[in-house]
């Protein structure tokens, strides 16, 4: 999916690129909506803070083929903050990895899809996720396999800003660095909430770039939000192989584009009921702010 | 192989090359090739000489457990994670769900207990190939202490869907294993001890994990073993045949999924005794009362193990003597089980 040129922000093509991962990212959102109802409750606001970052992975970075799921030379996404499988569904159902009718029985008795992501039922999903921490080491697996392989995908993986509380994503981040697996590219959403409260209140997570640089890793920062300034800084990223692996740290709102939900901590897991369902169904088609 | 470069091996298949940790069970006699935890690495490398497949990945015990053996000889397929063993047990999986089979091994208190949630998670859930080598199970270090034990493994590992858990009783034992884990599928914990077991098969055995191995006939009773205790239980065997007492010994060396047909047909004699160096809750006697009780089968069992406490400080040996887990202690559980059943 990836282009074989880097569209500037100047052409129409890449006004039309940006165009259309944005449209797509509020279909994250529209979806998420529309499934939690389904479901009875979703997570909401910790998708709502990555549908730029999905979508921008799918619809312009990620090398795959979604006819074909298995394809040894894909690159890998490991949806590490596995909460948000919520909007990664109906991504991978739009890229033609399965029939988007299945997911009118997301989390129902039997479903290929709950609220966290099963490899062994849906096609696309890389790894199961749920259990955070996990993630960053289950790239740097997939990331030595290209190595052993001679292989030259990339692995990228979506962690939580909260989750980097977990220890294991610094035994990860200490091995990637002294294998040097460039290929490795870990996004942080830094949506600045966990489900108690600020992670600054709760437990400080900062200065994340400078603790992943004394790590070993190359670290970049960018509006997690801002489609064009993604594309670019995604775009950027050394080709994979030998070489200090990469950290974006994308700066985001928790629960971005519906303003009651925005760095609301009473919405981490959530249903809307009734008018309010409707509400914000129109708050979104209108367009993120 | 003089005494010099005899104790070298033995030091170096030992956690920290303490001369304390030697025991009576051991002996210089041992050759490498007899002595698992000496294979372990050995035999992957031969393995992995025609399988590409092969990984093998550690956590700072390159040497405790012979994953150097495979590191020499395939040194872009090993990878040593330091102490870390979470990422050691996650990165596996994310080789294993990229085409290459993972063993990651470390002791069996660090990979089974510390890694339990990685194991069920990242290994098991999603069914990728790794196999989780746990070496120096049981109470096998010692006077290392019970940080260093892991008498709850088999209990915690087999309550685990879909993961194959192992227990090799010996060097070719663990051969036969590692062979049937290219095409095994999904995950599989192996369980070794400290890699200086005796020998219980004089050549590589044809094993089919699920399925026991009658390793002794007898009448009397049947005495189901598992890994490190198949050997005392057949010397145990011996000593009961000069009192005029048949044993059955079994190789229980799949703990899950457990051999039921094995499992009845020792029933049949009238009277079960499970053996295992394991904590006598949720090991292999509970997986044997399960299935007894499942099937209603009213007779007599023994589990006979480690009971439910932390073991004292001592070495192995004494540990075993102590806790009745080596042969004579074992001949004397068997005697005095038969004896219950007949004044009953």
């Amino acid at each position: 999916m990836t282009t074989t040129e880097p569209l500037t922000r100047a052409t129409p093509a890449r006004a039309a690129l940006e165009a259309r991962i944005r449209d797509r990212a509020r279909f994250v959102r529209l979806e998420t909506v529309r499934l939690s109802r389904i479901a009875g409750a979703g997570h909401y606001t910790s998708t709502f803070s990555c549908a730029e970052l999905l979508a921008t992975l799918y619809y312009s970075q990620l090398r795959i083929r979604p006819g074909e799921p298995q394809w040894p030379g894909r690159d890998r996404f490991v949806l590490s903050k596995g909460h948000a499988a919520i909007g990664l569904y109906p991504v991978l159902a739009d890229l033609g990895y399965f029939d988007p009718a299945l997911l009118d029985d997301y989390t129902r008795l039997g479903s290929p899809f709950g609220d966290h992501p099963d490899m062994r039922k849906v096609p696309g999903i890389d790894f199961s996720s749920g259990s955070l921490g996990h993630g960053l080491s289950i790239g740097l697996g997939m990331a030595l396999a290209a190595r052993v392989q001679e292989r030259d995908y990339r692995t990228y993986v979506l962690l939580g800003d909260g989750e980097l509380c977990e220890g294991q994503v610094w035994e990860a981040a200490m091995a990637a660095a002294h294998y040097a697996v460039g290929g490795l590219v870990a996004v942080v959403d830094r949506n600045q909430l966990c489900i108690d409260g600020f992670t600054d209140d709760v437990m400080a997570v900062e200065p994340i770039e400078e603790r992943f640089a004394a790590f070993g890793w190359q670290t970049r920062r960018v509006d997690g939000h801002d489609v064009g300034a993604l594309l670019d800084v995604l775009g950027s990223l050394p080709p994979a192989g030998r070489g200090r692996p990469q950290l974006v740290v994308a700066d985001t709102v928790k629960g971005k584009g519906v303003a009651r939900m925005e760095l609301s901590t009473a919405w981490h897991v959530g249903n809307l009921a009734g008018d309010d369902y409707d509400d914000v169904v129109a708050e979104l088609e209108s367009g993120v702010r | 192989m003089n005494s010099t470069q005899d104790q070298a091996e033995i030091f170096r298949g030992t956690a920290e090359g303490q001369t304390t940790l030697r025991d009576d069970r051991s002996t210089d006699r041992i050759s490498a090739a007899a002595i698992p935890a000496f294979v372990f690495g050995e035999e992957l490398a031969d393995l992995a000489d025609d399988d590409p497949r092969i990984v093998v990945l550690t956590a700072d015990l390159a040497g405790a457990n012979r994953s150097s053996d495979f590191a020499a000889r395939h040194p872009a397929r090993f990878f040593n994670l330091g102490i870390a063993e979470k990422n050691m047990i996650t990165t596996a999986a994310g080789l294993a769900a990229s085409g290459q089979i993972a063993y990651a091994a470390t002791f069996a208190s660090f990979c089974a207990l510390l890694g339990a949630e990685q194991i069920r998670t990242d290994c098991a859930y999603p069914g990728v190939p790794v196999r989780i080598v746990g070496s120096h199970a049981g109470m096998s270090m010692g006077f290392y202490g019970s940080s260093h034990h892991a008498l709850e493994d088999l209990g915690m590992m087999r309550t685990i869907a879909d993961l194959t858990v192992v227990c090799p009783a010996d060097a070719n034992a663990l051969r036969a294993v590692l062979r049937l884990s290219l095409s095994h599928p999904g995950a599989m914990y192996i369980r070794l001890g400290r890699g200086r077991d005796p020998q219980v098969y004089d050549t590589v055995p044809d094993l089919e994990l699920g399925r026991a191995t009658r390793v002794r006939e007898g009448d009397d009773v049947a005495v189901l073993a598992t890994g490190t205790e198949v050997h005392p239980a057949l010397e145990a065997a011996d000593l009961l045949a000069r009192k005029g007492i048949s044993v059955r010994v079994v190789d229980v060396h799949t703990i899950s999924p457990i051999d039921v047909a094995e499992v009845l047909a020792a029933a049949e004699l009238g009277q079960v005794i499970t053996v295992e160096e394991h904590n006598v809750t949720g090991g292999l006697g509970s997986a044997v009362a399960e299935v007894l009780a499942d099937r209603g089968v009213g007779v007599p069992l023994l589990r006979h193990g480690v009971p439910d406490t932390y073991v004292l400080i001592g070495p192995p040996g004494a540990l075993y003597a102590h806790y009745r887990l080596d042969a004579p202690g074992i001949a004397g559980v068997v005697e005095q089980a038969l004896a219950s059943r007949s004044s009953r």
